[in-house]
């Protein structure tokens, strides 16, 4: 497995071969708060990088959750649409979104790393 | 932007504040809002909401008939230390505002909404003469406690609450001072509204928190109010909106219904003799799905037929729960429509209020 990279919308995707997870950041859960309710995409559905590909809702407010790479969804997380607690909970291992087949993996030269990411939190509060 | 009193406590317990009505106002605390949504139903919970006017009237019989002009209530009705819901009301009917009336020693305490209190008070104003005299008390702050557990928790403090009748209230005494409270409250569960100077706000919170009640945010205020299917102004009422539209003809006194003499009347009578052509009903999606605000609703065969008002997911009844208003014909209870989220369309039916049970005291 190589590094877990960061979008600047705050999902992080992790790279293992030709396929790679995606799920949304621990700050973007403290952000959220509660998540009550996940959408995911469907199984063989092709996204282009930074499209919509799932909704989280908390008891404030909808948001959209989008690709960070281009390329057709392998896996999805059910367990996280039963009990959507399990992305808070865990956001950054047990609470991933889904699995895609990447198309393009210099897209993900464009991410940022962890550091990075955390700095960029910092400068960006919300 | 405005602070309460308490602006110190909540950040000191780790709030996150939002913007709200001119006010920095906490949204939830560390806990969260499930989990203070949660912890005011079985326990007990305390709300900020200083942010909300408490205006005093004071005059005599004239003062009540003016009052009349433009509150749809009997006021010969209200006994000392009971407390009423009603609204103000425009010339065509529509809701100014909602608010709480409470009859004191020589006038009423009238709560008002925090986005709407300044106008409120110029629409008050306009119906009063020179016999009456008002005012904005802004030295005094406006705790809500709430949950099975208030009761118990409030008695240790304050002796003799207990004695209190949902909807009334009283004069006590806290710390050397005269206090007012109620037993009333906007999230189904029993509980009480102190108002409570200022100066002495914190003592009292310091007492409620060692006694295990829990701040609680404007995030689980929202949650624990849709579900006890109360309405919230600027969502299920505004000024386009009459009473009996909003369901809500019981919160017109009985004779006020039959006699009219209050601004809008002709348009209320028209709605209460021929019915109404929309109304507020509940809606609870058949699946997970959340219906916010502004949801289109549909009826079975696809024609639409109105839109949601307030809409999450209810934590106690672990489900979705939506408010809205429907064309009357599709309102009966369990009545099947389809709701439109994020351009596709779910199944849900026309639900009875309040989606969860209350428990006030009579």
């Amino acid at each position: 497995m190589s590094e877990k990279k960061y979008s600047k919308k705050h999902e992080w995707i992790m790279l293992d071969g030709e396929s790679a997870t995606v799920g949304i950041s621990k700050h973007a859960t403290e952000m959220l708060g509660d998540i009550v309710f996940v959408e995911l995409p469907e199984k063989g559905k092709s996204l282009n990088k930074e499209e919509k590909a799932a909704v989280v809702e908390s008891t404030k407010a909808a948001s959209d959750v989008y690709t960070p790479v281009s390329g057709e969804i392998m896996e999805t997380n059910q367990p996280i649409v039963d009990d959507p607690s399990n992305v808070n909970k865990d956001p950054e291992n047990n609470g991933w979104f889904f699995k895609i087949k990447v198309k393009d993996k210099s897209e993900l030269d464009s991410l940022m790393s962890q550091p990075d990411y955390e700095k960029f939190v910092k400068d960006n509060p919300n | 932007m405005e602070k309460t009193a308490l602006y110190n406590f909540h950040k000191n317990s780790g709030a996150k504040f939002v913007p709200f009505a001119g006010y920095e106002m906490p949204i939830q605390y560390k806990d969260g809002i499930v989990k203070e949504h949660i912890n005011t139903r079985q326990s007990a919970g305390f709300f900020d909401v200083s942010h909300m006017g408490q205006f005093f009237v004071s005059g005599g019989r004239s003062t009540e008939l003016n009052l009349e002009k433009i509150i749809p209530l009997d006021f010969k009705e209200i006994k000392m230390n009971q407390s009423k819901y009603s609204f103000l009301i425009n010339d065509e009917g529509g809701v100014i505002d909602d608010l709480i009336i409470t009859r004191v020693e020589n006038g009423f305490n009238i709560i008002l909404n925090a986005a709407c209190k300044d106008n409120d008070i110029k629409e008050i104003a306009k119906c009063l003469n020179s016999e009456s005299k008002y005012e904005l008390r802004k030295d005094l702050s406006l705790i809500a406690l709430q949950g099975p557990k208030a009761e118990t928790i409030l008695e240790t403090i304050i002796k003799g609450v207990k004695e209190l009748k949902f909807m009334n209230g009283n004069y006590f005494k806290f710390l050397e001072k005269k206090i007012y409270i109620t037993r009333s409250g906007y999230t189904g569960e029993d509980g009480f509204e102190i108002s409570v100077p200022n100066i002495i706000v914190e003592n009292l919170i310091k007492l409620l928190t060692d006694k295990d009640a829990k701040p609680i945010g404007l995030g689980a205020r929202d949650t624990l109010r849709l579900e006890a299917g109360l309405c919230l102004y600027g969502h299920e009422l505004n000024q386009e909106i009459n009473p009996i539209q909003a369901n809500l003809k019981w919160a017109i006194s009985k004779k006020r219904r039959e006699t009219g003499g209050f601004k809008g009347w002709e348009n209320i009578k028209k709605d209460l003799q021929n019915g109404v052509s929309k109304i507020r009903v509940g809606v609870k999606p058949a699946g997970k799905i959340i219906a916010r605000e502004g949801t289109k609703i549909y009826s079975n065969t696809g024609e639409e037929i109105g839109i949601i008002t307030s809409g999450t997911y209810g934590p106690s009844v672990n489900s979705p729960v939506a408010m809205g208003y429907v064309k009357s014909k599709f309102s009966e209870i369990d009545n099947k429509i389809l709701i439109e989220v994020r351009g596709k369309k779910h199944e849900a039916k026309v639900s009875k209020l309040p989606f969860y049970k209350k428990s006030y005291v009579k």
